[in-house]
């Protein structure tokens, strides 16, 4: 990818990674981008490094405007390795005697990453940075999403480097929003979904401080995917529309089967759902990826769960998602649990104990099946999904 | 001695173990320790913390 200057004097010297599909276990359908962004002044500032395999693309990229040997200061916004695996690469050819911004937490963090010994300068919050005709203000923004986090604002352009904040999983020629228009909406919130939604209140404080603060944003570039010129007010709405974790009516239900009986149930519950206006979306674990469905139950107000009874277990995929689901605390749901069994039966109250402990309101003991679900077991199921719905 | 968690990130403050690397020994109450304490993971304020 060619380095596009995003306002005078400022580029974005990124990298697309089009083709990975699985980021640590998130499903990266169009692949995804590592931005990092040259400043060109007086003094010379490289915000983030990428993903380690890509270090000499950016190193290219850069080479195309300035010698990276004339980079007099390096910012690390965030110490992930998709933004600091090229580091060691970059600094050995900026220089390794150049200083190093980050937070403090970055400092301590990027330590446990890299033995090298770089030359650190750890910020406050609100500390600047003067680099000629350009002013950086460096705000810190502790777990958003990691304990290093922070932002990085030029005054005079009013343009905010946001680290991961805002991002999305998307590489494309395109780098802006208005090329993108309402596109590019589900790649940002289903990052949301799955790598902010825990820290939903702190998102919420931050963006009453800054709105306190009365910062004017221009311009919103994130570390991955497009960024926001022609309304950077829309994706911050959004986020704060999302950390508030406000429901529409619609319900996921997300189960695994063996003999499809545990599905015919899912199917059953949807329609009863579907009778009283429901939107419902019925997912099978085996067919979505759990960062699709994360997505999706995102702005769910019921999240149903179905599992077969496996060897006085859970199905294993429940598991998983289960896991991933409560790692990731989402608020304000109702739900109900299903499943199919042989002999024995346990999963349902399982999935009942697991979602009790994520504090979902439950709204009903669940149905249980032995076998195959007859006329009876599939109205009983049918009256569960319109009971879900009567509770929205 | 009550044993507090970090609402940010969910580091436990365990009295028994206190923060040595902020100069917090062991055998402090969390009630104790200075305000201007933090997280020692995260970096959050001691007010951000609740009782396990």
């Amino acid at each position: 990818m060619k380095p596009v200057e995003i306002a005078k004097g400022i580029y974005d010297v990124g990298v697309n990674d089009w083709n990975i599909r699985d980021f640590h276990g998130y499903s990266t359908h169009l692949g995804t981008s590592y931005n990092a962004f040259l400043i060109v002044d007086s003094k010379i500032a490289l915000i983030d490094a990428v993903k380690k395999e890509f270090a000499d693309e950016l190193i290219d990229n850069i080479s195309q405007i300035v010698d990276p040997r004339k980079i007099d200061v390096v910012i690390s916004n965030h110490t992930e390795m998709d933004h600091s695996g090229g580091l060691a690469r970059i600094m050995h050819r900026v220089g390794e005697d150049k200083p190093l911004y980050c937070s403090k937490m970055g400092q301590k963090n990027l330590s446990l990453h890299y033995p090298q010994h770089f030359n650190y300068h750890a910020v406050e919050n609100g500390e600047t940075l003067s680099l000629g005709h350009h002013t950086l203000t460096f705000m810190e923004t502790r777990m958003l999403h990691w304990p290093d986090s922070m932002f990085t604002y030029v005054n005079e352009e009013k343009i905010l480097f946001s680290s991961d904040a805002f991002g999305q999983h998307y590489a494309g020629f395109e780098k802006f929003d208005d090329r993108m228009l309402d596109d590019i909406m589900p790649h940002a919130k289903k990052y949301f979904a799955n790598i902010l939604l825990p820290f939903a209140p702190l998102i919420l404080k931050l963006v009453e401080q800054v709105t306190a603060m009365g910062l004017d944003i221009r311009m919103i570039c994130p570390d991955h995917g497009i960024l926001w010129r022609k309304n950077p007010g829309k994706i911050i709405d959004a986020y704060v529309r999302w950390s508030r974790q406000d429901a529409v009516r619609k319900a996921v239900i997300v189960y695994d089967t063996m003999w499809h009986s545990t599905e015919k149930m899912a199917y059953a519950i949807a329609d009863g759902l579907s009778e009283q206006g429901v939107a419902v979306h019925p997912m099978h674990l085996r067919k979505w990826d759990r960062s699709d469905i994360m997505a999706e139950i995102l702005d769910a107000r019921a999240v149903v769960v179905g599992s077969p009874t496996l060897n006085n277990g859970l199905f294993p995929t429940l598991g998983d998602f289960l896991t991933y689901m409560k790692g990731l605390k989402p608020k304000n749901k109702i739900g109900a649990a299903f499943g199919s069994y042989g002999w024995s039966g346990e999963a349902v109250k399982l999935l009942t104990q697991e979602l009790e402990g994520m504090k979902f309101e439950m709204i009903d003991p669940g149905v249980k099946v032995q076998y195959v679900p007859d006329e009876k077991a599939i109205a009983a199921c049918f009256e569960l999904g319109k009971k879900i719905g009567l509770a929205m | 001695m009550d044993r507090y968690v970090c609402t940010v990130c969910g580091y436990v403050y365990d009295p028994a173990l206190g923060d040595p690397d902020s100069g917090i020994k062991p055998g402090t109450r969390f009630e104790d320790i200075p305000d201007g304490w933090e997280c020692p993971v995260c970096g959050a304020a001691k007010s951000d913390f609740e009782k396990e």
